[in-house]
């Protein structure tokens, strides 16, 4: 499969070779590549492709990229309405 | 790396990069520490609005000149910084506000910034969603070339220019020591190695202090934590900023369609602590849904804290003190360090290649908290 047809962030409609360009732009931060693509804003907050961005950025760059540093997940776990969270119904 | 620059620089959030686009583009040799990466710090987990409607004459000055150079800068630095112009809209709950807001509309005015006072019924042909009686509005403020911009593509590209014109940047770098020598800047000790300088700018945010204090000199800024979410990406819904002074709240729907907004935490508290708390949750949903009911279908995605450095009037500290030549001041930027990057980063680099100064300079200068009676910036929100 070709890298403009890999979907490599589900959410924002990532390929391969988006995250593949903005490495070789000089992006080799998982958090600047984060902030510059957008990768794990979405609804699954990075579960789906923190961890294939971090295998990419090891084989491009050629260095250890430790599962430490990937970025935090924020919360919630899971999108919740603004109507939820604002009712005061346990 | 390098032995030696011209300017060493302490922080990579959109300050540090602008001064380093700005003077690298006039041939000064320019270095960037950063210790975690570019606009990790308060750059990146701010707002991202930009706003000319201030109460203090020099923040209004800033923000308008910064408009103007926003309006250019995609073109100006060869990549997109998403602005979007879409105003600003300030609502006003009763009549004393009022008569503030009043006040400031006149001053902005006398600046040549386009802001007016507005019906409640032009608040809803602005932004169609807002519930007038929820929001308990009777009036608003409303400039139209206010807006926002997308904070971390605006720094990546001030720093990608800086680079093309010869300026060093550094991320993962720390700075442990300044030292000095006959009451001026001499070495720059990083984790990584010592660079000879004569100019260090201090532009590191919240770690301000910490940096004052390897040269010996107080600054009264304290470390504000706050709170901030996004939604799931909508169909364009509205184009302004809502805030409200009173509230406290601000939101906006940003370029790719999410909503982004914030609200003070309830038990607000000076520190450290970046743990998100579930009391912002619930203020700022109640908040947004009592301004746009409508919004209770939406889903909020993400939710994160940042820090505001906040001075005792709520204005940035800038420039050069008498007690140590060659150490700059860019901190203190209370909430809106980001709006007025642009001209901070220019009049600043202004005063380094050509010792040019300015009545803003003058007035925002470390020792006005010493020799002057201070004028508070009262239009502050988040």
């Amino acid at each position: 499969m070709g890298k403009k047809k890999t979907i490599v962030c589900r959410c924002e409609d990532l390929t391969l070779e988006d995250v593949e360009n903005a490495i070789d732009t000089g992006y080799t931060d998982l958090e600047e590549l984060r902030k510059k693509l957008r990768i794990g804003m979405g609804p699954c907050q990075g579960r789906v492709c923190f961890q294939l961005v971090q295998k990419i950025l090891e084989k491009k760059t050629g260095k250890k990229v430790p599962i430490k540093s990937l970025p935090k997940v924020r919360p919630p776990i899971i999108p919740v309405s603004l109507g939820t969270l604002a009712s005061d119904e346990k | 790396m390098i032995k030696k620059a011209d300017v060493v620089i302490v922080g990579g959030g959109v300050n540090g990069c602008g001064l380093a686009y700005n003077l690298s583009k006039r041939g000064v040799d320019v270095a960037v520490f950063e210790k975690n990466y570019l606009s990790s710090g308060a750059t990146g987990s701010c707002g991202a609005g930009i706003r000319q409607q201030w109460s203090t004459h020099e923040n209004a000055e800033l923000a308008m000149k910064s408009v103007k150079i926003f309006e250019k800068l995609s073109n100006e630095l060869g990549d997109d910084i998403e602005l979007r112009q879409g105003g600003y809209l300030i609502a006003v709950h009763d009549k004393e506000e009022l008569l503030q807001l009043e006040k400031n509309v006149e001053m902005q005015k006398s600046l040549g910034i386009p802001v007016k006072i507005i019906s409640t019924k032009e608040i809803i042909e602005v932004v169609p969603i807002l519930d007038i009686k929820g929001m308990n509005a009777i009036a608003a403020t409303f400039c139209p070339t206010d807006g926002h911009a997308n904070p971390f593509k605006t720094t990546f590209a001030y720093a990608n220019a800086a680079r093309k014109y010869g300026a060093n940047i550094f991320t993962h770098t720390t700075v442990t020591d300044i030292k000095t020598k006959n009451k001026k800047v001499s070495e720059v000790i990083t984790d990584k190695g010592i660079i000879k300088t004569d100019f260090v700018v201090n532009a590191a945010g919240i770690s301000s202090e910490e940096i004052c204090d390897m040269v010996g000199i107080k600054i009264p800024t304290k470390p504000v934590r706050k709170e901030i979410m996004a939604t799931e990406r909508l169909q364009p819904l509205f184009k302004a900023m809502v805030i409200s002074f009173k509230d406290g709240i601000y939101f906006s729907q940003q370029h790719e369609g999410q909503i982004v907004g914030g609200i003070p935490i309830p038990e607000q508290k000076y520190g450290y602590k970046t743990a998100p708390t579930v009391s912002f949750l619930q203020h700022m949903s109640k908040t947004l849904t009592r301004y746009a009911p409508v919004l209770k279908h939406i889903n909020m995605l993400r939710h994160w804290t940042g820090f505001y450095d906040v001075t005792p009037d709520a204005r940035p500290i800038l420039g050069e003190t008498k007690d140590l030549k060659g150490f700059i001041h860019c901190h203190g930027f209370s909430g809106h360090g980001f709006m007025i990057s642009p001209m901070v980063s220019k009049i600043l680099c202004e005063y380094i290649v050509e010792g040019k100064t300015s009545d803003i300079l003058e007035s925002l200068s470390l020792t006005r908290f010493k020799d002057k009676k201070i004028e508070h910036e009262m239009a502050v929100v988040g």
